[in-house]
């Protein structure tokens, strides 16, 4: 236990409100060196402000702020060891692409042969070689983002902050650009805390996700964990698209909905527990109605590229959203179909502690 | 097309009207005056006397002295006051009162000042409270600039204040960010990116200041003489028109040598 790493970055129930909004609520988090995290909610849910009191632009009312253990909450954001890449670039438009990224070194004091093999390593690695000499305005957004990395990277940070920097990005460029940076994270093998409200970007970028909503981390995990095991509402519906009933744990293993009876995998809960019952469009099967395990009418569909997004309406009037390869015929009866481990149980106002504890209690008895 | 033209033209007719009688006209006038003599014959003659003469030359390079002692006073008290009130949370209201001195008349200011300067004037009585006896105040080299200073102060501010609320706050969170203290952010970020508002400032009080000459006769007492002075004496004084309006378009073109060197240098790149 005594050889536990010190977490880089470490939040003690951190609080912070703004006049009569509160922004933040006792967060607790532990980042580790070299790993890539995602702060990932909608716009309001306090993700920025979680970067700017790491970075120090904004301090907490209460709580402590841990890097390397030691307290930094009244340390001065030009003392501390992380930099950020704002969302907007923020770039000095009154000095070139070289002096933009020589900022740092600069005001570090090494001299001009340091300063010049710095500036030219971190434009090579974010391949902007060749435009050392240009002015901010001749760049494309794409090319002024990479120069805001590059600056950023050039102060040697322990931990690089990235404020929803691929937004003002189009489709194909934002995709290169998260293999990129997932590449630079990798290869300088630093922490990167990355800020976004995409959540496709989050799960194809992260080892490890923070969920926030309401100035509260609704859940934090692996990609997979997330995607596979949401643990409300608020997570299901934001991560990936959902489709949510209500429904009864009638037992262990046994869950009612749209008035039938199902096995799944899901336990540890009050028999006759009103529960919220997750089924993912890409884990439904269309089928023919004596194969389906519920009877559905398709309403819409829309060709998405590599799938048919279809809408369908249960007899009971709920709403099924589906991921097919193949097309339906509009206003067919059809059945659908899915497998026990495919449908996620959801317990009300349930905490990330209560809901790992749970899942730890059923899983040992699996085992034994 | 052709109709939307025309209408665009009859839009400046009103200020066109007004830009030829009152500008072009006068100017013209005067470029003709300096290279006449008084009986309408053409002659280098006025600005041969000129520059030839030592009184001239000495009351130009005053022109150019007072006024460039005017600008530096004016800068130095103003950018540290722009950049403090963009700082402030209600900075418009706090701007109102810095601009609100420039809405009274030029003539009541100045001799406000005297009521203020003078023997027997406000700040003598305060200091003969300490038993100090009263001072020459008025009509001192120090009693120009200090009054001169006051008048031009809003303009300069103005335009500083402008170009530092322009500027991106993210910029001195990025700088700070970097590494950089609030002096370097200071050096290194905001004051560059507000030389516009220098240069513009620099333009407003400087050129003005070139032909002040009301307040060198009420608050300077005629000790500081500037091409202003000069230019009065020969239209209203001497009658001698030639001269003045030689004066006049020499005063003219170092007003525009001062906007050439301090406009805004274009950038030579083009936009992609």
């Amino acid at each position: 236990m005594s050889e536990k790493q010190v977490p880089i970055i470490a939040f003690n129930q951190v609080d912070l409100s703004f006049g009569d909004t509160h922004v933040l609520n006792n967060i607790d988090l532990e980042i580790e060196t070299g790993k890539f995290y995602t702060l990932l909610g909608p716009s309001g849910s306090g993700k920025s402000t979680i970067l700017k009191l790491i970075s120090g632009q904004l301090t907490a009312d209460s709580g402590d702020i841990l890097f390397e253990g030691k307290r930094v909450n009244n340390v001065p954001a030009e003392k501390r060891k992380v930099n950020t890449v704002f969302q907007n670039y923020a770039l000095f438009p009154n000095m070139n692409v070289f002096d933009n990224v020589a900022f740092g070194p600069t005001l570090k004091g090494m001299n001009k042969t340091e300063i010049k093999n710095k500036v030219k390593s971190m434009l090579d690695l974010v391949k902007l070689g060749d435009f050392s000499e240009r002015d901010i305005d001749e760049l494309s957004g794409g090319q002024q983002q990479r120069v805001a990395i590059a600056r950023a990277l050039a102060n040697d940070p322990e931990v690089l902050l990235l404020d929803e920097p691929l937004s003002a990005l189009d489709y194909k460029l934002r995709k290169s650009m998260q293999y990129e940076l997932r590449e630079i994270q990798q290869r300088l093998g630093i922490t990167f805390v990355f800020v976004t409200h995409d959540q496709e970007e989050a799960l194809a970028m992260s080892d490890w996700i923070f969920v926030m909503n309401d100035g509260v981390i609704q859940q934090n995990g692996s990609p997979e964990d997330i995607y596979d095991e949401p643990i409300n509402h608020f997570v299901a519906d934001f991560i990936g698209e959902s489709n949510i009933v209500d429904g009864i744990m009638k037992q262990d293993y046994v869950v009612h909905f749209v008035g039938k009876d199902f096995e799944n995998v899901d336990a540890g809960m009050r028999t006759n527990e009103r529960v919220e019952v997750v089924l993912r469009p890409e884990d439904l099967d269309l089928t023919t109605i004596e194969n389906g395990k519920l009877i559905v009418t398709i309403e819409d569909q829309s060709f998405r590229g590599d799938y048919y997004e279809i809408t369908a309406i249960d007899d009971d009037g709920n709403e099924w959203q589906v991921q097919a390869t193949n097309s339906a015929t509009m206003g067919a009866r059809v059945g659908l179909t899915f497998d026990p481990e495919d449908i996620h149980i959801m317990r009300f106002n349930e905490s990330e502690d209560d809901f790992d504890a749970r899942l730890e209690s059923y899983e040992d008895d699996d085992e034994s | 097309m052709k109709a939307k033209q025309q209408r665009q033209i009859f839009y400046i007719v009103p200020y066109g009207i007004w830009l030829l009688l009152f500008v072009i006209a006068p100017l013209m006038l005067m470029l003709f005056q300096s290279f006449t003599t008084s009986n309408g014959h053409f002659t280098l003659g006025n600005y041969g006397a000129y520059f030839g003469s030592g009184t001239y030359l000495r009351m130009t390079f005053n022109s150019v002295w007072y006024a460039f002692l005017i600008t530096v006073i004016t800068l130095v008290i103003s950018y540290p006051t722009a950049y403090l009130l963009n700082q402030l949370k209600q900075k418009q209201f706090w701007l109102l009162l810095v601009i609100l001195p420039t809405w009274i008349n030029l003539l009541l200011k100045t001799y406000a000042f005297i009521g203020l300067l003078s023997k027997t004037g406000t700040v003598n009585s305060f200091i003969s409270f300490w038993g100090v006896a009263p001072q020459q105040l008025l009509f001192s080299d120090w009693s120009f600039l200090l009054v001169a200073a006051y008048i031009e102060i809003p303009f300069m501010i103005l335009p500083i204040f402008n170009s530092l609320a322009e500027i991106d706050p993210r910029l001195s969170q990025a700088s700070h960010d970097l590494g950089a203290n609030k002096w370097q952010t200071l050096r290194y970020v905001i004051f560059p990116l507000s030389m516009p508002g220098v240069k513009a400032g620099i333009q407003a009080v400087f050129i003005p200041s070139l032909s002040l000459f009301m307040i060198t006769r009420l608050i300077g007492g005629n000790r500081v003489i500037t091409l202003g002075t000069a230019i009065e004496e020969h239209f209203l004084v001497t009658q001698n028109w030639q001269l003045g309006s030689t004066i006049g378009v020499i005063l003219i073109v170092a007003m525009i040598v001062t906007m050439i060197l301090t406009r805004d240098r274009v950038r030579k790149n083009i936009r992609k």
